[in-house]
């Protein structure tokens, strides 16, 4: 008996220090993240470094601002979802609720392939189809550009869009749906006032979770995007918050290196504020 | 009496398992029409098929006729949101929306096009009044109505069932799930709504049968073995499968 409650509590103890290994990470990146990122930002001053217009890391004279970053990253997310949501909810909606198994399995097939594609395939395509693409047809000089990177984005973002959406549509008890039938509403009718309100913070929550695939991209945009520190603009080559990070850490020194820490931290307090915005969702649901 | 229902030879199969065997009944206007009979008999099934709710289970074939006022409601000029309007149903398991009491009942009202917010407050009132509900809730109808009692919620159903202005109303079981001061203030309800509306009840329940119905059906094993009054078919069955049953003898 003894014996057998020893090994319980070793059981235990074991299974609490995994659980607390994915916290230390959490913890251990945060602090990393503020530590590393607060002394650039001390010495470049904080509205300097947020709202300042121009990043030349590099010139002799350099300037730390990364408004450009900010706001394309912010352009680009709201660029995906504003094209990803409506196809991805509406897909949702489809198979949840109208498609035939066949279809509804095959479907599910296909956006679990997509969801497990390498980023770097999708910037890949993006680079070889939708730049040239977009040159011809907008007869540009460049095609990489912010427009291409949220059409990249907003297809990346679909499938979780979409099985989560789908999740919660699912989730929507039949007799809601059954009441409405027999109250005489049709079918569609049925779905967008019935189904879909009752499984709103399932799909509030899909879109938060789309917002945070596409904020923390950066193979992806930064093979489609050009790359160049511009203000954002809809044909403009320009940079994210992550491509930021990713394109200059390699060769960066000093304060330069330091501002890209600062970057970072950026990104992570996007990052942050998305999840809890999610967990204020994924919480309603439980509420209700 | 007229009839406002009559059934003629109707099978029902759901896929190879035929679940109802030429049904014939007619039900008459403004009364209370019962089902009962052993869980399985198809006396559920049945009542599903008078609003054409079967049609939702992909392998479900039916054949023969069933006639709403006169016209076969399998019919290709039947409207089948317009019969559902006209042949409303209260469930089992109560089933409000996750929505406000109000918007409940509007629900049926706004989606057959009442825009109106005048309108809809008058039908709101009245639907629950009419399901002796209002004074319970006028203080709260924009509260959710999960909130509810599962009595109240059931009520709720029936204020949101009538807010379309059906006029027959099929009961699945309401009862079911209910508490019995809940039941008997649905059965009160049921006897004074007979007056406006043709009920049909499918309860499990043999005394419930007794205490409010007009006519009774006996269903046994997709077949319906005995139809008629109900104090006669309770006191002189004629079938011995019926006397068996209502003497507690299966079932």
């Amino acid at each position: 008996m003894k014996n057998k409650k020893a090994f319980e509590n070793m059981i235990h103890g074991i299974f609490l220090m995994l659980g607390l290994i994915a916290v230390g990470c959490v913890l251990l990146i945060t602090v990393y993240l503020v530590i590393a990122g607060i002394p650039a930002i001390r010495e470049i001053g904080l509205f300097k470094f947020l709202f300042g217009k121009t990043w030349e890391s590099t010139s002799a004279n350099p300037s730390y601002g990364i408004l450009p970053f900010i706001l394309t990253s912010i352009y680009g997310t709201a660029g995906a979802i504003i094209i990803g949501v409506p196809i991805g909810f509406l897909t949702a909606v489809y198979l949840s609720k109208i498609a035939p198994q066949k279809i509804k399995a095959a479907v599910g097939t296909a956006v679990s392939l997509l969801a497990g594609i390498p980023s770097v395939v999708y910037g890949l395509v993006g680079m070889l189809v939708l730049v040239p693409g977009i040159r011809e047809i907008f007869h540009l000089a460049d095609g990489a550009s912010l427009l291409a990177a949220i059409i990249v984005l907003a297809i990346m973002i679909l499938p979780s869009i979409i099985k989560v959406s789908v999740t919660a549509l699912d989730a929507v008890p039949k007799e809601y749906e059954d009441a409405s039938l027999a109250l005489g509403a049709t079918p569609v009718e049925t779905y967008f006032k019935v189904s879909v309100p009752a499984a709103k913070s399932g799909i509030a929550a899909a879109v938060v979770l789309g917002i945070g695939r596409a904020i923390g991209e950066a193979m992806a945009v930064m093979m489609v995007s050009g790359n160049v520190a511009n203000m954002p603009g809809l044909f403009q080559s320009v940079r994210f918050l992550t491509t930021a990070v990713a394109s200059e850490m390699s060769y960066s020194s000093g304060l330069q290196r330091q501002a890209l820490f600062s970057i970072a931290l950026v990104l992570f307090l996007f990052i942050m504020l998305i999840n809890a915005t999610l967990n204020f969702f994924l919480k309603g649901k439980k509420g209700d | 009496m007229s009839n406002i229902i009559t059934v003629k030879d109707m099978c029902l199969w759901y896929g190879e398992h035929q679940a109802l065997k030429d049904i014939n009944i007619d039900i008459p206007s403004k009364s209370i029409t019962a089902f009962i009979g052993p869980s399985g008999c198809g006396k559920s099934t049945f009542l599903k098929s008078l609003n054409r709710m079967n049609d939702l289970i992909p392998s479900v074939k039916i054949t023969g006729d069933v006639k709403y006022n006169g016209k076969n409601i399998f019919g290709s000029s039947v409207d089948v949101n317009e019969l559902r309007r006209e042949i409303g149903m209260v469930f089992q398991k109560p089933n409000p929306f996750p929505m406000s009491i109000y918007d409940n009942v509007a629900y049926g009202p706004r989606t057959h096009g009442v825009k109106s917010k005048a309108k809809l407050d008058d039908i709101v009132e009245q639907s629950l009044k009419d399901a002796a509900i209002w004074e319970e809730v006028k203080d709260r109808l924009k509260k959710n109505a999960l909130g509810l009692s599962g009595g109240q919620q059931q009520r709720l159903c029936i204020a949101r069932a009538l807010a379309v202005k059906p006029a027959v109303l099929l009961m699945d079981e309401p009862t079911s799930a209910l508490d019995p001061i809940s039941t008997s203030k649905i059965e009160e309800l049921t006897i004074k709504l007979k007056e406006n509306y043709t009920i049909i009840m499918v309860t499990h329940n043999m005394q419930q049968a007794v205490r409010i119905s007009d006519q009774t059906a006996f269903f046994l094993l997709g077949e319906l073995v005995e139809y008629g009054n109900t104090e006669t078919l309770f006191s002189t069955p004629k079938d011995k499968r019926t006397e068996d049953y209502i003497t507690g003898r299966f079932g």
